[in-house]
């Protein structure tokens, strides 16, 4: 009998929901971390109970947790017994938590600076780890998409992170800048057919893509466009949201970006736009069916200046032929006065049969589906506001 | 023994419930205590001082004995009654009101 566990980042700590394959009833645990900000937790596609956590705070920082057992225990990567990490004097290290940015002089060194809000330029600030993307072939292996924008990488499940500095030093960093939440790397695709591939996005720089595991990285944006961008031809500048793509078509990727639905059928070179009939244009996360490559989900929101869904009805857009054609899903969603928002992490599908998918909102209601969207009803109605949703099917 | 309070978050990232308690071999300092505190709960490295520079983060302050030494030099030496453990040495998350 297969199971679900659903991982639910929120501002106030983490959630996990679990049901079996029915899909019906729900057990909720926690909050782990109490009253820290958990941007994002996801489990491993080889092993489903080791999940990796960021957990961090204004206060105190970025904490990197680690569980192998689904959750019923974390522990922060080199610090248990057992696991020892130490300095040359014995020392622990404590280094599951250090994102330290490359300034070698070989890789690091022209890495500076970046366009800051006002259009002077500011010098790279680590923040916190925005989102964490675990490899789908080694379960010690993680990507880390952090504020400020770059990538870093581990291969030691955790213990020590370090950065894949090609991604800022291409040529277009300075050329970077914040959007209204930061300049977080927010996305990481993976490619289920070419691990040497990874696509990622930054706000509000846009999609780059590496070929060669990360080393050298290009910026992919040509066909998106922005009224704030005069230049057709840019490269970066982007606010792209978020990007979605099927393990079987890694070379269709999906993308809302800050204004419009996109698609790209090789691999981010060229985009164009397939909002189609949406009430709005504007929204946050974007997410495909398990099983058809060609159905995918947006939430719109009212527009960049109004985060809430248009008319106060929350509801979900499907279109099965890739987009342009869309059809609202509201079947258990509240219909009025629904002023809540969905963030750009907050949407996930299991891979159940049929594919379950998940939502979780700013009012700290998390929605499910096991119908592919045709009927929804809330998981849990009263959490803290939500940042971050990822299904896991479990054997 | 130096005695050292932390706040709420970070007493619950160390695992630890009350005041914590470090012996310190030469003068008490600001950076003595901290580097004793960080080598006893490696957790808790970069959640007081910053990783690299080891400078203070900017929404945690210190106090001992009732006054600010958030902004001492790190080798300045702590009160007697903190080296004594008569009173403890606050590590306290910077929050207007209370």
């Amino acid at each position: 009998m297969s199971s679900v566990r659903v991982l639910v980042g929120t501002k106030k700590g983490a959630f996990i929901l679990t049901s079996d394959a029915s899909r019906k009833k729900w057990e909720v645990s926690g909050p782990h971390f109490a009253g820290w900000e958990i941007y994002h937790a996801k489990g491993s596609p080889v092993d489903p109970k080791r999940i990796y956590v960021s957990q961090t705070s204004g206060w105190f920082g970025q904490i990197i947790q680690r569980s192998s057992d689904g959750g019923k225990t974390w522990e922060q990567p080199g610090t248990p017994p057992g696991e020892p990490m130490t300095t040359p004097e014995g020392f622990p290290k404590g280094e599951s938590n250090k994102f330290v940015y490359d300034t070698s002089p070989a890789t690091g060194k022209p890495l500076t600076t970046h366009q800051f809000y006002d259009g002077t330029q500011h010098p790279w600030e680590f923040k916190r780890v925005w989102h964490l993307e675990p490899s789908l072939v080694d379960p010690d292996a993680v990507y880390a998409g952090v504020e400020d924008a770059a990538i870093f990488r581990t291969t030691d499940g955790a213990k020590t992170w370090h950065e894949l500095s090609g991604l800022r030093g291409h040529g277009t960093g300075p050329q970077w800048q914040p959007g209204a939440g930061g300049m977080g790397l927010h996305t990481i695709v993976q490619d289920a057919k070419n691990p040497q591939r990874l696509t990622i996005a930054i706000s509000a720089a846009g999609v780059f893509r590496t070929d060669d595991g990360g080393k050298t990285w290009a910026p992919k944006n040509r066909g998106l466009t922005s009224k704030y961008i005069p230049d057709p031809n840019v490269e970066v500048g982007f606010c792209v949201h978020r990007l979605a793509s099927h393990p079987s078509r890694p070379s269709t990727v999906f993308m809302q970006l800050h204004w419009n639905v996109c698609r790209s059928d090789d691999a981010g070179d060229n985009w164009r736009n397939v909002s189609g009939n949406l009430p709005s244009d504007f929204g946050f996360p974007i997410a495909v069916h398990a099983h058809q490559p060609e159905t995918i989900y947006v939430l719109p929101i009212l527009s960049d200046s109004l985060h809430y869904p248009p008319e106060g009805k929350l509801r979900v857009y499907r279109s099965r032929v890739g987009g342009n054609e869309w059809e609202p899903l509201t079947n258990g969603l509240p219909q009025k006065d629904c002023y809540v928002n969905v963030l750009r992490g907050a949407m996930s599908v299991d891979t159940l049969d049929p594919c379950g998918i998940y939502f979780g909102t700013t009012g700290g209601q998390v929605y499910g589906s096991s119908d592919s969207g045709d009927t929804w009803a809330p998981i849990v109605r009263d959490l803290p506001a939500v940042l971050s949703v990822e299904a896991q099917a479990l054997p | 023994m130096i005695r050292v309070e932390l706040p709420f978050h970070l007493r619950t990232l160390a695992g630890v419930t009350g005041e914590i308690t470090l012996e310190i071999e030469g003068p008490a300092t600001q950076r003595s205590v901290l580097d004793a505190l960080e080598a006893r709960f490696p957790m808790l490295r970069g959640t007081i001082r910053d990783h690299m520079t080891f400078r203070r983060r900017p929404f945690v302050r210190f106090f001992a004995c009732q006054r600010d030494y958030s902004h001492e030099p790190p080798d300045s030496p702590l009160p007697d009654e903190i080296a004594s453990g008569a009173e403890p040495f606050l590590v306290v998350g910077a929050i207007a009101g209370g």
